[in-house]
C-alpha cells in the first residue's frame, strides 16, 4: 500500500474527493500541507488576502455549483478570521469543509503561539467539526466531512489538524475508503407518501393557495419540480430572499419575494391564503413578521429535509419532512397518474385579486425630478445590461434588498447573497468563488459604499487571477439601512451612519490594476453600464452614486401581520 | 414540565460539550447532567432533566437528535420509567440531634456510610422528590453539605435503549 505523510494523505484526499480549488491562506500550522499542495497540480489552490473572504469565495463557488467549497487557514487568527464566514454558510445551509491547522498535538492547552481553540470556537457555526488525533484517521476523518457537509441540510463542517500529525518525515498506509458508514448520521432520503398524499388533497381542495419557496429549492435541485408544480396547478409562488430563482422571476406566476421587503402581492397573497405550501423555507422572522398574526387563514404544508426547521417558529398542519426535490416530484406524479384538478372558478377569482394588488403597488417608487440617480434605478440598469443573464451577489443592506426586488433571476444559483445572517463583505469574495466555477459567465457584484470596504482587500486577489467581476457599488455615503432605521423608528437621528470621508473608489480600482468608473448622472447611466460589461477581461469597479435619502419599500410594520406594511415614507397599508 | 431525556452517544471528546453547549446556545434549560460510558465502550448513556412545553421538548428532541455524535436518544417521561438519583450528603450530628438524624435515615431507608463525632455522612438513593423530602426532614440548618449525581433513568418492562 501507498505510504504518504500525513500533509499528502490531506491533499490526497481532497485530490480523491474531486476538489477544483481551495481557498485559503497558509501560515505555521499548515505549512506541511502548503509543502504537499505545491508539489501536485489537481487541486488549485487560491491565496485571498484575508481568511474571511476564503470562507466567502468557498461559500459562493458552493452556492453557484452545488458542490462543498473548501477553505484551508492556519491556526489561531487564520481560523479565527474564518468563523464569520462559516457561520455565514451555516445559516444559509451551505455545504462547506474547513481545514485548520492547529498546534502541535503536545502543546494544545498550553497556549502556545497561535492556539485557539477553533473546535470550541467554531461548535454553534458548524454541522459538525473533526479534531484530528491520529493521522492514520485523515483519510476517514475527510471522507465523513464531505459527506456530512453535503448531505441532508448541509452546512460547514471543519476539520482542525494539528501541526505534527502532517510532518513528512511520519507516514501511514493510504487508502481511500469508497463508501461512509455512520451509525449516528443518517440524513432523510425520502418524504412519507402518506404526508404526501394529504398534501396533494389539502392542494387540490385549496381555493386562495400560494406556494412559499425557500432556498431549500435552490439548495435541493428542486426548482424544475416547483416551476412544473406550479404550472401545473396554475398556483401562484412568491419566494424568500434566498429561494429567489427558484423559480422564474419573469415567470406570470412568480409574485417576487415576500417578507420583511416583500412585494405588495406577495405579502397580501400569503395573509388572505387558505393553504400554503412552504418548500425549503423556515418561516424566519424576516419572512413571518409576527408570529401570532402569521397568514391567519392558512393551513400550512410545510416540506424540509431538516426535521427541526418544521413547526419551530410556525405550526405546520402537514409537516414533511424529505428532500424538497423528492417530495415535490412524488406530488407532480401522484397529480399526473391519479388526476384532479383544482378549483379553476376559485383559482380564476384569486387570480384577480392577486392581479389588482400588483397593479396597486408593483414596486413602485418616486423617481427624482432633478435626476439624482434612485438606487432602484442602478438594479434596472444592471438587469437590461445583462439581459437578466448574470451571476449576481450581493453585500447586505439596501442594495440587497434592492437587488433581490429589481433583477428578475431565471434560474436557481444565478442569485447569491448572505440571507441568514447578513454578512457585509460577502458581496465580492462570493463572486472571486462563483467566477472562479465559472469563468466565462458574468458575474456581477451588488454593493455599497460600507459593505465594500469589508473585504476591499480582495481586488488584489482579483488582479492576480485575472476575474473580470463587475463591481456595482451603489452609493449611497451612508449605512442605507441603519440610516432607513433611524429615519423610521429613531427621529431621523442617523447616529454613526453616515460614510465622511469616502476612499476616491475609482483611485482605488486603478491602484489594484483594475478599472474605475465613476456615475452620478442617471443619464450616464446605461452607457457606462454597457462599458462596463463591454470590459470582458477586466474587472470594473462601478461606483455610482445616488440619493442617500431612498428607503426601501414596501416594509413590514413591526409587530403586525404579514400585510401590514409601508408602501412609501408616507401611505402604510 | 420536567422531562428525563436519556441518550446513547458516540463516546468521544468534544461529543459532550456539543450537547451541553446546544442547550446554551438555544436558550434551553438544563436541570441535572449525568453521563457515563456503557456496557459498549464506544458508546455513553447521557441523562438529563429539562423543562418545557410540548413544542420546546419537540424542538430540543429534534436539535439532539440534529448532532452528529447522538446515535439515539429517548424522551424517558413519555412513558413509565424509574427514575433514580443518589445523594452524599454530610450532616450535624451532635446532642439530641445524633439520634433524630439516624432515625431519619432509617425512615427514608438512607445509609451512614462514615462517622465523625459531630458529622454523620449519609448516602441516600431515590427519585429527586424522595431526596428532598429528606433533605427537609432533617431540617436545612444540620445540613453541612450535599452532592448529588443528577438523576439517571431507564424505561419499565421491555423497552431498552440500546443500538
Amino acid at each position: 500500500m501507498e505510504m504518504l505523510s500525513g500533509a499528502e494523505m490531506v491533499v490526497r484526499a481532497l485530490q480523491e474527493e474531486g476538489v477544483e480549488y481551495i481557498f485559503g491562506y497558509p501560515g505555521g500550522s499548515v505549512l506541511h500541507i502548503y509543502d504537499a499542495l505545491f508539489q501536485q497540480d489537481k487541486v488549485s489552490h487560491i491565496l485571498v488576502r484575508h481568511e474571511q473572504a476564503a470562507t466567502h469565495a468557498a461559500d459562493g463557488y458552493a452556492r453557484a455549483t452545488g458542490k462543498p467549497g473548501v477553505v484551508m487557514v492556519t491556526s489561531g487568527p487564520g481560523a479565527t478570521n474564518a468563523i464569520t464566514g462559516m457561520a455565514t454558510a451555516f445559516m444559509d445551509s451551505i455545504p462547506m469543509v474547513v481545514l485548520s491547522g492547529q498546534v502541535r498535538s503536545d502543546w494544545i492547552g498550553d497556549d502556545a503561539f497561535q492556539e485557539t481553540d477553533m473546535i470550541g470556537v467554531s461548535r454553534p457555526v458548524v454541522k459538525h467539526s473533526f479534531m484530528v488525533r491520529d493521522p492514520k484517521d485523515i483519510p476517514e476523518i475527510v471522507k465523513k466531512a464531505f459527506y456530512i457537509a453535503s448531505t441532508g441540510r448541509p452546512g460547514p463542517v471543519l476539520i482542525d489538524i494539528p501541526k505534527d500529525h502532517t510532518a513528512p518525515n511520519k507516514t501511514f498506509p493510504f487508502e481511500y475508503p469508497k463508501k461512509v458508514k455512520m451509525r449516528s448520521y443518517a440524513p432523510v432520503t425520502r418524504g412519507h407518501s402518506g404526508q404526501i398524499r394529504k398534501a396533494v388533497e389539502e392542494l387540490l381542495k385549496a381555493k386562495r393557495p400560494v406556494i412559499y419557496a425557500g432556498g431549500g429549492v435552490v439548495q435541493g435541485e428542486a426548482s424544475e419540480g416547483l416551476t412544473a408544480l406550479a404550472h401545473k396547478l396554475n398556483f401562484p409562488v412568491t419566494n424568500t430572499l434566498m429561494g429567489l430563482g427558484g423559480f422564474p422571476g419573469e415567470d406570470r406566476q412568480c409574485l417576487g419575494m415576500l417578507g420583511m421587503h416583500g412585494t405588495y402581492e406577495a405579502n397580501m397573497a400569503m395573509h388572505s391564503a387558505d393553504v400554503i405550501l412552504a418548500a425549503g423555507a423556515r418561516l424566519d422572522d424576516r419572512v413571518t413578521n409576527n408570529v401570532k398574526k402569521f397568514c391567519p387563514g392558512a393551513k400550512i404544508i410545510h416540506i424540509d429535509i431538516d426535521p427541526a426547521s418544521i413547526s419551530k417558529n410556525i405550526l405546520a398542519h402537514i409537516p414533511i419532512v424529505g428532500p424538497v426535490k423528492q417530495v415535490l416530484d412524488d406530488m407532480l406524479e401522484m397529480l399526473n397518474e391519479h388526476g384532479g384538478e383544482p378549483d379553476q372558478k376559485a383559482l380564476e377569482r384569486w387570480w384577480q385579486e392577486i392581479e389588482g394588488w400588483r397593479e396597486f403597488h408593483g414596486l413602485r417608487y418616486e423617481v427624482d425630478e432633478n435626476g439624482q440617480m434612485k438606487p432602484q434605478q442602478v438594479v434596472q440598469a444592471l438587469y437590461k445590461a445583462t439581459n437578466g443573464d448574470a451571476y449576481v451577489t450581493s453585500d447586505v443592506g439596501q442594495h440587497q434588498m434592492f437587488a433581490a426586488q429589481f433583477y428578475k433571476y431565471k434560474r436557481p444559483r444565478q442569485w447569491i447573497n448572505s440571507g441568514g445572517l447578513g454578512t457585509m463583505g460577502f458581496g465580492l469574495p462570493s463572486a472571486m468563488g462563483v467566477q472562479f466555477a465559472y469563468p466565462d459567465a458574468v458575474v456581477a457584484c451588488v454593493t455599497g459604499e460600507g459593505s465594500i470596504q469589508m473585504n476591499i482587500q480582495e481586488l488584489s486577489t482579483c488582479l492576480q487571477y485575472g476575474l473580470p467581476i463587475k463591481i456595482i457599488n451603489i452609493n449611497n455615503q451612508a449605512l442605507g439601512m441603519v440610516r432607513q432605521w433611524q429615519d423610521m423608528q429613531y427621529g431621523g437621528r442617523h447616529s454613526q451612519s453616515n460614510m465622511e470621508s469616502l476612499p476616491d473608489f475609482v483611485k482605488l480600482a486603478e491602484s489594484y490594476g483594475h478599472v474605475g468608473i465613476r456615475v452620478d448622472r442617471f443619464e450616464d447611466l446605461e452607457g457606462a453600464m454597457n462599458e462596463a460589461f463591454s470590459l470582458k477581461d477586466r474587472l470594473v469597479f462601478m461606483d455610482i452614486y445616488v440619493d442617500p435619502n431612498e428607503h426601501v419599500y414596501p416594509m413590514h410594520i413591526a409587530e403586525g401581520s404579514m400585510r401590514d406594511m409601508w408602501l412609501s415614507k408616507t401611505e402604510r397599508t | 414540565m420536567r422531562r428525563i431525556i436519556s441518550i446513547l452517544m458516540e463516546n468521544e471528546p468534544g461529543a459532550l460539550s456539543r450537547v451541553v453547549g446546544l442547550f446554551s446556545q438555544r436558550g434551553y434549560n438544563i436541570e441535572t447532567l449525568t453521563v457515563a460510558p456503557t456496557e459498549d465502550e464506544t458508546l455513553s448513556r447521557l441523562t438529563m432533566t429539562t423543562n418545557g412545553d410540548d413544542n420546546k421538548i419537540e424542538q430540543i428532541t429534534k436539535h439532539l437528535n440534529k448532532l452528529i455524535e447522538v446515535v439515539k436518544l429517548v424522551d424517558l417521561t413519555e412513558g413509565a420509567h424509574i427514575e433514580r438519583e443518589i445523594m452524599l450528603m454530610k450532616v450535624k450530628a451532635t446532642g439530641a440531634q445524633r439520634a433524630e438524624v439516624k432515625r431519619t435515615v432509617d425512615i427514608f431507608r438512607g445509609q451512614i456510610v462514615d462517622v465523625t463525632s459531630t458529622v454523620y455522612t449519609v448516602q441516600l438513593t431515590g427519585t429527586t422528590d424522595k431526596l428532598e423530602a429528606f433533605i427537609n426532614a432533617v431540617g436545612e440548618t444540620q445540613v453541612l453539605e450535599v452532592v448529588r449525581s443528577g438523576v439517571s433513568g431507564i424505561a419499565r418492562g421491555e423497552k431498552v435503549l440500546s443500538l
